[in-house]
């Protein structure tokens, strides 16, 4: 009879083996593309057709729902990206780069949309485009960041030293993250002080409130699915990389 | 329901705009993913092949 006495890894050590992480999320890829699909069809339904007008705002209150989802993922991929720079400069957690690296561009997507939308919500509702108030200039410096983040991926081969690198970067700029939610507490802005994500719990009608819901839930789906990919992407991508070189030092050797 | 009402140009900006985006995004995701996997697939005919490659998918 033999014993096993080698220390098994634990269940989360072996999801996140690179190997197995792309074994078992590729069962998540189409669920997740269908709930996405779905949730974006039920949002857009209620925002142009069983949404009321606002008192104040009229109609323009329906780009509030791809707004705030868009200023929401702006913030929630930044936090996924500053779990990863701890997973990667703490814990050496083989995903944690991968992670990051594939969350930068979409935040940076996400982040420019919320800035897109909110140009056009502004204009009507407070005569400009544009205004240097504490939320808006955060928001364009979280852009940045994101932008400075993706051009010092570019900037390395050596992607391990890169992730470390840029893990520091990534936590210096998770500083931004609470200026973001509460500049409009701290300082006098022309924009709204929070009303979705507030500690007595949203400030809206049930009417307004559930399209505004259901696109979150749509926006973060869809997230969750392209980050998905895009960490498969990098995976393979880093092995196509190594299987490269690896040929190419064969063909040294001879 | 939407009306085309007063500031009905900057909504339909707003929704052409971020849906424009948004599938921008997701087809370059789609893209990215099959190009790694073409190169892969292109290595793999090519005789080369990781070392761990019988440990591991």
């Amino acid at each position: 009879m033999s014993v096993t006495t080698a220390k098994q890894p634990n269940w989360f050590s072996r999801l996140a083996h690179p190997g197995q992480f792309l074994n078992w999320s590729r069962y998540l890829i189409w669920p997740l593309a269908i709930l996405t699909a779905i949730a974006f069809a039920l949002g857009l339904w209620f925002a142009f057709y069983n949404s009321p007008e606002d008192y104040q705002m009229g109609d323009m209150v329906r780009v509030m729902y791809i707004h705030v989802p868009n200023a929401w993922l702006s913030m929630l991929v930044y936090g996924v990206m500053a779990v990863a720079a701890l997973g990667t400069l703490v814990w050496r957690h083989p995903l944690a780069d991968v992670a990051a690296k594939a969350a930068a561009p979409l935040g940076a997507v996400f982040t420019a949309l919320c800035l897109y939308t909110g140009a056009l919500w502004g204009r009507p509702t407070w005569g400009t485009f544009w205004e240097w108030d504490g939320r808006m200039t955060s928001e364009l410096v979280l852009l940045l960041i994101y932008l400075g983040i993706i051009a010092l991926w570019r900037a390395f081969d050596d992607q391990l030293k890169a992730g470390r690198i840029i893990a520091i970067v990534t936590l210096v700029g998770a500083l931004n993250i609470p200026i973001i939610h509460y500049s409009v507490d701290w300082w006098n802005t022309l924009h709204q002080p929070a009303s979705v994500f507030t500690a007595t719990g949203p400030k809206m009608p049930p009417s307004i409130l559930t399209p505004l819901f259901v696109m979150l839930i749509a926006f973060t789906l869809l997230f969750a699915l392209l980050q998905i990919v895009r960490m498969r992407t990098e995976i393979l991508s880093r092995r196509a990389e190594t299987m490269t070189r690896q040929a190419a030092l064969q063909g040294d050797a001879k | 329901m939407i009306g085309e009402g007063a500031h009905f140009e900057f909504i339909a900006w707003a929704y052409a705009g971020a849906g424009l985006v948004t599938l921008a995004l997701v087809a370059y995701v789609v893209w990215d993913a099959r190009r790694v996997k073409a190169k892969l697939a292109a290595l793999d005919k090519a005789g080369i092949r990781r070392r761990s490659a019988g440990s591991s998918s």
